[in-house]
């Protein structure tokens, strides 16, 4: 009999769950460390989940509840309160009220997720007062009613900053401004505009934030131009630290399992297969963050290959893909087989916004692709298409991506 | 808690200090009180051993005043180690180190336990504490004694012990006495994620120079490394506020003493103020006649110190006349662990609320219904460690705030 043990209830896990269960496994076990399964939609308020997996529009409640129903009914194991907490690479070791365990598997998918960088990660200097967040946390003090703040300040100007801004507002909270390092915002085009129209918030570029001060609660932010090197006081009580994205990759560094250093998450092969037979990962624990619909099909798409090992047992070669700079990371970063990846497409950052880049993929001086993209913004992942992996030489070297 | 919660958490053995202070002999004394007392009281502590470690011919030739300073301090067991010992030893350090020193009984011990251990075992045993109640001001009685105002009632006492930390020197002045000035002394520190911790086994010192004990990276009780402190005297003995020039220097240290660290994910950023003062000693000073002792300007070891202070005050002040009767059956504490060095709650099972730092519901219930309960996150951080993880908060800070909010009052 096999087993498939899922760490992680998100969108990711659960829809790879499902699949598995459709294709016939017998036995899917997800584990979950939060109280309920569902991942981080669970405390998005807002509309516009589930378009392209559910082909339907739902609030991230409402999206989380229906995968976990959709477990339910798949017959799929679903543990909430049952976290990871070691892993030797062999059996996994579970903490969970009923105590603890060792479980073991015949394929195990990491789909942990990612988080945002907070504040100190990013070393923003200055005194260490209440009321600094990440979007996450304050979409759970919104979500929970709890007391957030008067005047907040968002750092950071991609998707996931205006989310920031909508809890914001719908909390009551007056948003004096967003800052960001870049020389424009990373939504999409009438995001700004609309921050601007709507709820009255100036976005700053070319901006950083050079100190926050307060005692016991924010007082005021510093922040710098970056072009003029000129300094200007904010006051404001809340703080929040948006985007700036880090795979879950703990377990996966317990697990020996090898990251690619791009994405900071495990290096996966098309299939979503990492370097350690029998483990998969999937979802936003490769590559932060992509939008949730866009994590459920990678969790589905990781399903067939998960079966294809329980039935066969092979766990093919790789050679890995890498990225220079401006170039961020390119998700998946190897490549084992000519088979496709999730959506037909390979994911491709820069930390830089380029314009008509040329890209070129290269192995071992040869060229396997180069095309020209649209634009590139960061924060954002740009499509670059894969049939190109079939001319990859199993036994070359390692290939190389570039933007010119 | 003032400088206690924030500093680098070394069990010192002492054998850098100036031979023939009371500092010497006190963090002496004080590293065999808390070696024994942590145990019991469930304070994570281990004495993991320090390598002083010179990058340059100029360090190198320290060495032996060192090992002398250390002979003078009744420290035998601190030895040369050759470079690629050293490595062995170390294999993760940057290259270009000239030969190190071994201090086997330098340790590290968790600073949120240890003053909590002490405040609970007080008031277990009949001490009142008064939180939030600031000493404002101080008048003799006319039958000996003082009348000490606060913040809230007034105290009148025959004894009067000034801790005040950074604030030593004022209430010193208060009592009528004038004889130190404490200017706060920055030092900044940066906490690395805990995949970091298989870099590095022991402490690596730096080799002090005369104002400072140097740039050191170290592992923690709960599993982190640490990189710091800076020294920077500054005006203001409340700002604890870190800096981008502090932590770009110490994160140039760092990429010199340990390179791989850098390319960890920073857990934390803190800030602790020494109390330091123009004396190059502790300002320990019992007023026999008065009933006074001034405890003031424990700069850079008062940790380690602090059983060694406190037993050394007790004796001058019995000396003084006060009477102090042993309690017949003393309440002793027993500390719920929040290291790694022993194993955790979790372990056996239950409800993780903070993932990180592993911290379960029962922990965080048990902490609300202790003796010194915490009023805000801050306390209810140093007591379980929930929040203080990479994380940050992203994940847990809102269960945690709607605990703390429902909490038992
Ligand atoms: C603040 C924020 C706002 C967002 N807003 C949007 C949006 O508006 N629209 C959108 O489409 N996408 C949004 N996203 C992205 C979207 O939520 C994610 O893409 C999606 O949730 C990713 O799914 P996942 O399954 O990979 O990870 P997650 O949803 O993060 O799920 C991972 C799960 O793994 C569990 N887990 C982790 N470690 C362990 C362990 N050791 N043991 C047991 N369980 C574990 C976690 O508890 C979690 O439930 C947002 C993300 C964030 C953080
Ligand atoms: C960066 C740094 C690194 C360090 N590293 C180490 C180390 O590795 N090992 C080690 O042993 N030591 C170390 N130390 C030193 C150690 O932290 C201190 O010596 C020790 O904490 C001092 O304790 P204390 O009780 O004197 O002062 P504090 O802990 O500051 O306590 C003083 C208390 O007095 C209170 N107070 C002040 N004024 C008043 C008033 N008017 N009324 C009422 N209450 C008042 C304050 O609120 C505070 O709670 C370090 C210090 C720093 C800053």
């Amino acid at each position: 009999m096999s087993r498939v043990v899922i760490i992680g209830g998100g969108p990711a896990g659960l829809a790879c769950a499902i699949e598995l269960r459709r294709q016939g496994v017998s036995e899917v076990v997800v584990l979950d460390r939060e109280q309920q399964a569902g991942g981080i939609p669970r405390h998005c308020g807002h509309q516009g989940f589930g378009l392209r997996d559910l082909r339907r529009a739902l609030s991230g409640p409402a999206y989380a509840r229906r995968y976990v129903e959709l477990a339910d009914e798949a017959g799929v194991v679903v543990r909430p309160e049952a976290m990871v907490t070691g892993w030797s690479g062999e059996a996994l070791e579970v903490t969970s009220p009923e105590g603890r365990e060792a479980l073991t598997a015949s394929a195990i998918v990491l789909a942990t997720g990612c988080r945002e960088r907070p504040r100190a990660a990013r070393l923003v200097p200055g005194s260490r007062p209440e009321g600094v967040f990440t979007t996450g946390l304050l979409q759970q003090l919104a979500q929970q009613e709890l007391p957030i703040g008067r005047r907040a300040l968002i750092v950071g100007a991609e998707h996931v900053s205006f989310s920031a801004l909508l809890t914001l507002v719908h909390a009551g909270v007056d948003v004096v401004g967003m800052v960001t390092p870049y020389r424009r915002h990373q939504s999409l085009p009438f995001a700004g505009t609309a921050a601007a129209l709507r709820y009255r918030t100036p976005l700053s570029t070319r901006t950083e934030v050079a100190a926050i001060h307060g005692r016991g609660r924010v007082e005021e932010v510093d922040l710098l131009e970056l072009d003029t090197g000129r300094a200007r006081q904010v006051a404001c009580d809340t703080v929040v630290f948006t985007g700036d994205w880090i795979p879950d990759h703990e377990l996966a560094v317990q697990g020996g399992i090898e990251l690619d250093p791009g994405t900071r998450g495990p290096r996966i092969d098309a299939a979503h297969r990492t370097a350690h037979p029998g483990v998969f990962a999937a979802g936003n624990v490769v590559q932060g963050a992509e939008p949730a619909d866009v994590a459920a099909l990678a969790g589905k798409h990781t399903a067939a290959a998960v079966a294809l090992w329980l039935r066969k047992g092979d766990w093919p070669a790789r050679v890995h893909v890498s990225c220079l700079a401006p170039l961020t990371w390119i998700s998946p970063n190897a490549v084992a087989d000519d088979s496709p990846p999730v959506r037909r497409r390979m994911l491709l950052r820069a930390a830089a916004f380029l314009d008509r880049p040329r890209i070129e993929i290269r192995q071992d001086g040869r060229t396997l692709w180069s095309g020209t993209l649209r634009k590139v913004v960061p924060g954002r992942s740009a499509s670059l298409p894969w049939e190109w992996t079939r001319a990859v030489d199993p036994k070359g070297g390692p290939i190389e991506v570039s933007a010119h | 808690m003032g400088t206690s919660k924030a500093n680098t958490a070394l069990l010192h053995t002492g054998f850098d200090a100036k031979p023939g202070t009371l500092e010497a002999r006190l963090v002496r004394r004080g590293y065999e009180l808390l070696s024994a007392y942590a145990p019991q009281a469930g304070i994570p502590i281990a004495a993991i051993g320090a390598l002083l470690v010179a990058w340059d011919d100029e360090q190198l030739a320290a060495f032996p005043r060192i090992v002398a300073g250390a002979r003078a301090n009744g420290y035998d067991t601190i030895r040369e180690l050759d470079v690629d010992e050293l490595y062995r030893r170390e294999p993760q350090l940057g290259p270009g180190a000239r030969g190190a020193l071994e201090v086997p009984d330098e340790g590290i011990v968790c600073p949120f336990t240890t003053p909590l251990a002490y405040a609970t075992e007080a008031v277990l045993n009949g001490c009142e504490l008064h939180r939030d109640t600031r000493v404002t001001g101080v008048e003799r009685r006319g039958d000996g004694g003082f009348d000490v105002q606060t913040t809230g009632e007034t105290f009148a006492t025959r004894y009067l012990v000034n801790a005040a930390g950074l604030r030593s020197d004022e209430l010193n002045r208060l009592v009528g006495h004038d004889d130190f000035t404490v200017t706060p002394r920055r030092g900044e520190l940066i906490v690395f994620d805990k995949l970091s911790r298989p870099l590095l086994r022991h402490i690596v010192l730096a080799v002090p120079t005369g104002t400072t004990k140097g740039v050191l990276v170290s592992p923690t009780v709960f599993g982190n490394l640490i990189l710091g402190p800076t020294a920077e005297d500054i005006e203001r003995k409340d700002d604890t506020s870190s800096t981008a020039a502090g932590l770009a220097y110490l994160r140039r240290e760092g990429e010199r003493i340990l390179p791989e660290l850098l390319r960890h994910e920073v857990t934390a950023v803190y800030v602790g103020l020494r109390a330091a003062t123009e004396h190059t000693d502790y300002q320990i000073t019992i007023h026999a006649p008065e009933g006074y002792a001034c405890v003031g300007g424990i700069r850079s070891t008062g940790l380690t110190a602090s059983l060694g202070i406190a037993e050394h005050v007790r004796t001058e002040l019995e000396a003084a006349g006060l009477e102090l009767r042993p309690k017949p059956e003393p309440v002793s504490v027993s500390m719920p662990n929040i290291g790694e060095l022993s194993p955790r709650p979790y372990e056996q099972g239950g409800r993780v609320v903070c993932f990180c730092e592993r911290v379960t519901l029962a922990e965080i219930e048990a902490v609300l219904r202790s003796p010194i309960p915490p009023v805000d996150l801050d306390g209810l951080r140093r007591r379980t460690r929930v929040l203080m993880g990479r994380c940050q908060g992203f994940y847990c800070g809102a269960h945690v705030a709607r605990l703390l909010q429902e909490r038992p009052r």
